[in-house]
């Protein structure tokens, strides 16, 4: 038995006596003896050789704090860093309810015992229908690459064929998850990802190139709008109506916060859309605030295929009350199914509360205004950017929130402008220009409403100063 | 939902005097003699109070006297009164009982697979609710005690909502005479609809629960893709092995073996000498259910498929189906096989990939028995 | 001894924030772009084909009726706020002091593309985590990239592919062995990974035998998939056989550590011989599971298996870190970035907190509490013990069967567990599928509450059971005492009641009477 002279304040039996009053009421003579199952042999032979303990409160967080201090962060330097993450602003309301107890150590419970946690559930999947025009919303999985993997999947039970086509220029983050979702090529089960070309001038999908790869084999078309690198996809009705002229599923990929300004997908034949839960309330923390939806219309076909938690609210037993449960299809008689359907666990479903507290905040005229505020500033970044001696923007008007930003008339590498940039509190959009694009020593940039007409003064500024 | 409620007054009897089940008069008149007290009219009616209880004046019909009537003594209920006036005390009360309440939604009956056999044999489709009181109780029917039975009614009668049909739940029995010898014979004799509970339960915190039946079919469908075209397939009687036939488009026969050559039934119902004359010259597969709680494998209820072809066929040319549900809830882990001669059973013992759905298979041990 | 809460469950009647607010109220503004903007780019730059015209039909309540109405939703939600023995998930005491320097702008406000270079101080956490994680269980390199435990185990398949891949031999090592009580995330993720699924059945011990499992495995074999002790407190002691026959067959063997806390300090995956092997940070470790997640499954390795890891691998150079994303046999990412980071950080914290005496010293309590709650639910009559011919002391959780109550009284063990609530006892848990015991429940007593704690938890139980045989009805229709009455079930099956929306349920109730008022 361990040794502790002093109780743990986190564990009440390490009081003196606790355990032996235990084992006394067991019948136990030792604490060995309760591990009476596992075998002599299997205990491990090396000691347990940890790090010293940090028995105060005083000492851990004093090892945290000074651990942290050593991190550069977005409030103190000026980051334009995006692509799978994004700095907005996270309302202070936000942070108080995610920071609840009750929402922070609830593990299952009961539809009645953790009722306000289920419809706060019910309510991230109502507002975010209401901005998407579709009637079914899951809560959320492990990150928007999840997501497209999950619902990618679904096409292929929906349509049993195993062929998706998708952007020549997809996020390398997120593809790596569709193809590890998509599994290798040596497996029955593998589904094919083909990319489509895009076009040169606008940054949107190749409707010719995409028509040539269209066919009755094709289980689903992916796209996202605004795409990885910002553009805005106009033609989204015409590809939608190509996919479904083959029999194919419609899937895409939507900045949630865009939807104040652009077109919900469920208006332009979108099937399942996707997209990031992180721009709804949720801080960056490094990549651990990431989380994926799928959405859909209410039929059947793509009700019965979803993976996770759908949330459905109901009668209970009171008259006129309602609650909140899981939707269970399952239990259907569906037996035709070809596959299963996929797995899921524990997620990521405070940030679904999050999402929900913050779109209650901002409400219709908020999303507006946020979309508004987020592209009229990307716009005047970028159109300032293009002033800065040998500096082009890729696609110039056609962008949301991120736009890509080409260096090669500088004659530096955007590793060195972005080496330079941070020297002077700056760090510079993420370095594209080994992602295989042919758009050669480029950046993409991301301007949200944290960035203020002075920031980006300050950016071209700094930019003119290192390029100089 | 209109409720119709029957007692066979002697199920049951057997149990208490050593006897494995009073099929027949003479075995219910030897049990009478040895001292049995029936108790299917008292479970009947802890099932009835608890339907009271919930459904104060809950609408029922039940079979004249001791068949029914008898055991609502005192129970807030409003009865309809049917039925044959005088006992026989054969299979015949029964069937006629239910005859007279053909136009009921479900017909709830107290005793064991001896009645579930007679009730299912003139329900004609109604639904059928056991409430368990016999020695045998095999069969698909059953709610797990008296209350559970009387809880059922009265979600049937006053919150119907709550309640699903299954169409295929397996109506077994055990030949009592082969019983008494020492030989538990499980055989099957139909499928019933039956009422089960919707469940309101915990969901998975894993995600989904796992759709058992729709998992079989997948796994059959997936079986009939590999077939081979030339080989005979030999279909087993029951609900799991004839998922291969029905994957397969064909209308397999409930009760009896089928065979199947290039995905097609081109034999129904078949007995042994007729599958030799099928197999002559094929290579031989034989697709088999597990009977439920006894895990029969092969020797109770197929022995249509006779030992020659099992031989042939070998363990490896078994094709075993089954819900994980099922072999989770056997009593013993392990498959039995009684196929008359010892030392195939012998060979036979092992262990066995049983498929549980498309991709999943279960390994089970063979013991003959 | 504590006695028996008289608890009240808040009931506030909370509307749907669909419901609630008023035309043109608003919860956050946001300022107009700023002149200069405005003048040099103009206005409606959203091409006209996608420009949106209609307005989102979200609620317009203020930036108080936002926070008091997600109050009133957290208070009437249980949570830890009573006593929770919630098997399968080790309840335990999650750190404020680590929570909130989580919250802090230098993790908070961190983007995961920033140079390396600003990004020490939380690298150099994950490389000494790593560093406590070896230590726990003798693999080489761990990695946090997976949201949870089902996405550690699908990152052993993942990881499984791109081996047998590199080998040549992915066509032939279809097969992933694994026991019927193991997690239901283990086949699934196996099978989603492409993999095909071999269960074994328990034996007569109470784990699946040696021998099914020797003619299970074969060249077909990629991996297998197992936890010890399972969720019934059994130790399989044949661990070390298994992991030779199945090496032996060349397969790849996984410990899925989710039951880690009654064998933590105990026992090393490595030196049972296993390749690979996986920790919840959410459960064992301290981290809050905050209802499903954000969560991590750690993922542990040999160094034969660290090269198909998925990227990025914190590599330490010298005296800096790094993040290396050039492995080219990487099996590919399982989701992006490097994982949930502030979860890691708490578990850090909590590792070292508890520091090696205090881990020992956990799972020593974990184990003994457990058999003294064992002990006094055993004196309840109308309980039963699953697998009840095995003596010997269960490990760190036991699974219950509540099937002689049900046979007596009728009351099942949903019942119970929602009459469990009016206490202000979390419903516990009840088991995975399949079902292998009858009525079940798996309690789990654990290192942080106190024995009278667990005195109480037993008490709730014994008057319910007592409740059960002089009044089952009240047991079955409860709770009582809760936010909302029990939920009607039909609807979640039925999907001309489903409603995942608050726009789908306005469709299917429009004609039929109103549910509900508007606040």
């Amino acid at each position: 038995m361990a040794t502790n002279t002093r109780a743990h304040p986190w564990m009440a039996n390490s009081a003196p006596g606790a355990i032996q009053a235990m084992l006394d009421e067991i019948g136990a003579s030792s604490v060995d003896e309760v591990f009476e199952q596992i075998p002599k042999d299997h205990f491990r032979s090396a000691p347990l050789d940890l790090p010293p303990i940090l028995s105060s409160e005083v000492e851990l967080k004093r090892d945290l704090v000074s651990k942290l201090k050593k991190n550069e962060d977005c409030e103190t330097n000026l980051s334009f860093l995006g692509a799978g993450v994004w700095q907005h602003h996270v309302p202070a309301v936000v942070d108080e309810i995610v920071g609840r107890t009750e929402f922070a150590t609830n593990v299952w419970g009961s539809y009645q015992s953790d009722h306000g946690r289920n419809q706060s559930w019910f309510e991230f999947s109502s507002q975010l229908g209401a901005l998407l025009n579709l009637d079914v919303v899951q809560l959320p999985v492990y990150s928007w690459g999840c997501a497209i993997g999950h619902s990618i999947r679904m096409a292929q039970r929906i349509t049993g064929r195993s062929r998706v086509l998708i952007s020549q220029l997809s996020d390398p983050e997120r593809l790596s998850v569709i193809q590890t979702y998509c599994q290798p090529t040596e497996m029955d089960s593998h589904i094919e990802v083909q990319q489509v070309a895009v076009d040169p001038l606008s940054g949107r999908m190749d409707i010719s190139d995409l028509a040539s790869k269209m066919g009755d084999d094709v289980a689903a078309v992916y796209f996202e709008n605004p795409a990885y690198l910002g553009t805005i996809e106009t033609e989204a009705v015409k590809i939608a109506s190509m996919a479904r002229f083959a029999g194919a599923e419609t899937i895409v990929g939507v900045d949630p916060l865009s939807l104040g300004v652009m077109t919900a997908p469920g208006d332009y034949g979108a099937d399942i859309v996707t997209g990031p839960v992180q721009p709804l309330g949720v801080h960056m923390q490094c990549g651990g605030g990431v989380g994926g939806f799928i959405a859909s219309r209410d039929e059947e076909k793509y009700v019965l295929e979803y993976n996770g938690f759908l949330v459905s609210i109901v009668e209970t037993m009171k008259k006129g009350e309602v609650g909140f449960g899981l939707a269970c299809p399952h239990q259907n008689s569906y037996g035709s199914r070809e596959h299963g359907k996929d797995w899921t666990g524990n997620s990521t479903y405070l940030w679904a509360i999050a999402g929900a507290v913050y779109m209650s905040l901002l409400g219709p005229e908020g999303f507006r205004e946020l979309g508004n505020l987020i592209v009229s500033r990307a716009r005047y970044a970028a159109k300032c950017l293009a002033d800065v001696p040998g500096i082009q923007i890729v696609w110039p008007n056609s962008t949301f929130k991120e736009f890509v930003v080409n260096f090669d008339d500088t004659g530096k590498k955007v590793a060195e402008v972005n080496d330079l940039l941070r020297e002077r509190g700056i760090f510079g959009g993420k370095d594209i220009s080994k992602e295989n694009n042919a758009l050669g020593q480029s950046a993409l940039y991301c301007v949200t409403e944290v960035h203020t007409a002075a920031d980006i003064r300050r950016l071209v500024r700094t930019l003119k100063e290192v390029l100089s | 939902m209109q409720i119709g409620v029957v007692v066979n007054p002697f199920a049951g009897l057997g149990g208490a005097v050593g006897l494995k089940g009073t099929d027949g008069p003479d075995s219910v008149a030897k049990a009478l003699r040895l001292g049995a007290r029936a108790k299917s009219g008292e479970r009947a009616r802890v099932a009835l109070a608890h339907l009271a209880e919930r459904v104060p004046g809950a609408e029922l019909t039940l079979a004249r006297g001791e068949m029914g009537e008898d055991w609502c003594e005192g129970l807030d209920l409003s009865l309809t009164i049917t039925g044959p006036t005088a006992l026989t005390g054969t299979a015949r009360d029964t069937k006629e009982a239910v005859r007279a309440m053909r136009d009921r939604d479900v017909i709830v009956f107290a005793g064991g697979d001896g009645t579930a056999r007679d009730i299912a044999s003139v329900a004609g489709g109604i639904g059928i609710l056991g409430i368990p009181c016999g020695v045998k109780m095999h069969s698909g029917v059953f709610g797990v005690n008296p209350r559970a039975a009387g809880a059922m009614m009265a979600d049937l009668v006053a919150n119907p909502k709550r309640v699903d049909f299954v169409e295929d739940a397996e109506v077994m029995d055990i030949d009592e005479d082969a019983l008494r010898n020492g030989v538990l014979a499980p055989r099957l004799y139909g499928l019933a609809r039956v009422p089960i509970s919707r469940s309101l339960m915990q969901a998975a915190k894993g995600g989904p629960r796992l759709n058992s039946a729709g998992a079989l079919s997948s796994a059959a469908a997936e079986i009939v893709a590999e077939m081979d075209v030339e080989t005979l397939y030999i279909i087993g009687p029951g609900t799991s092995a004839q998922s291969v036939a029905k994957a397969a488009g064909q209308t397999a026969s409930t009760l009896g073996v089928d065979a199947m050559i290039g995905r097609k039934i081109v034999a129904h119902d078949v007995d042994d000498a007729s599958l030799l004359r099928l197999a002559k010259g094929r290579k031989l597969r034989i697709v088999l259910g597990v009977t439920g709680q006894q895990g029969f494998l092969l020797g109770r209820g197929n022995q249509q498929i006779g030992a020659k072809l099992v031989r042939r066929a070998g363990r490896e040319g078994l094709m075993i189906l089954a819900t994980e549900e099922k072999l989770t809830q056997l009593s013993q882990p392990r498959l039995l096989v009684d196929t008359g001669e010892p030392d195939l059973d012998l060979q036979l013992a092992g262990f066995v990939r049983v498929t549980t759905g498309k991709r999943r298979k279960m390994m089970m041990r063979i013991d003959s028995c | 001894m504590k006695s028996i809460p008289e608890f009240r469950s808040a009931k506030w009647n909370e509307p749907v924030v669909m419901e609630m607010g008023r035309s043109g109220s608003r919860g956050q503004l946001f300022p107009a772009p700023e002149d200069e903007v405005t003048e040099a780019v103009g206005i409606d730059l959203i091409p006209a084909a996608m420009q949106r015209k209609d307005r989102a039909a979200l609620p317009e309540i203020t930036e108080f009726e936002a926070q008091r109405h997600y109050l009133h939703l957290s208070q009437m939600t249980l949570g830890m706020m009573g006593v929770s023995l919630f098997g399968t998930c080790t309840m335990k005491y999650n750190s404020k002091t680590a929570e909130y320097a989580t919250l802090r702008p230098e993790l908070a406000e961190v983007h995961p593309y920033q140079h390396p270079d600003t990004l020490q101080g939380v690298l150099e956490i994950f490389d000494d985590f790593n560093g406590i994680l070896q230590n726990l269980s003798g693999m080489d390199q761990f990695i946090f990239q997976a949201g949870g435990g089902a996405d550690a185990a699908y990152t052993m398949a993942a990881v499984a592919r791109a081996y047998w891949r590199d080998k040549g031999k992915l066509h032939q090592r279809t097969e992933m062995v694994t026991s019927v009580q193991a997690h239901p995330c283990n086949p699934a993720t196996a099978a989603a990974a492409g993999f095909n699924v071999v269960n074994l059945p328990l034996e007569d011990n109470g784990y699946p035998s040696l021998e099914a499992l020797k003619a299970a495995v074969s060249e077909k074999t990629a991996l297998i998939m197992i936890n010890n002790p399972d969720d019934m407190g059994i130790y399989n002691p044949e661990i070390k056989e298994w992991v030779k026959v199945a090496k032996d067959a060349g397969a790849l063997c996984f410990y899925d550590h989710a039951n880690f806390n009654g064998v933590m300090g105990k026992l090393s995956a490595r030196e049972l011989g296993f390749d690979a092997c996986m920790f919840m940070l959410h459960k064992t470790f301290g981290a809050p599971k905050a209802g499903g997640g954000p969560a991590v499954g750690a993922y542990g390795c040999t160094k034969e298996l660290a090269p198909y890891l998925p990227c990025p691998v914190v590599v330490k150079h010298g005296n800096s870190y790094i993040l290396d994303e050039d492995r080219p046999k990487s099996s590919g990412k399982v989701r992006e970035f490097w994982g949930n980071v502030p979860q890691v950080v708490r578990a850090y914290a909590w590792a070292r907190a508890m520091g090696a005496d205090g881990i020992n010293l956990a799972s020593d309590i974990s184990v003994v509490a457990n058999n003294y709650m064992d002990k006094k639910l055993g004196e309840i009559v109308g309980l039963e013990i699953s697998n009840p011919k095995i003596n010997a002391h269960r490990m760190e959780m036991t699974r219950w069967s509540l099937a002689p109550l049900t046979e007596e009284t009728g009351v099942s063990t949903v019942d119970f567990a929602n009459r469990l609530a009016d206490f202000g006892i979390d419903p516990y848990w009840m088991s995975h599928e399949p079902w292998i015991v009858a009525e079940p429940f798996t309690p789990e007593a654990g290192e942080l509450w106190s024995k009278e704690d667990i005195d109480m938890w037993i008490g709730v139980i014994a008057q319910i059971v007592q409740e059960a045989r002089t009044n089952p009805e009240f047991v079955k229709t409860a709770p009582h005492n809760q936010a909302i009455a029990q939920v009607k079930g039909d609807a979640f099956e039925d999907p001309a009641k489903w409603a995942m929306t608050w726009r789908a349920y306005k469709r299917k109730v429009q004609g039929s009477t109103k549910v509900k008022g508007v606040a």
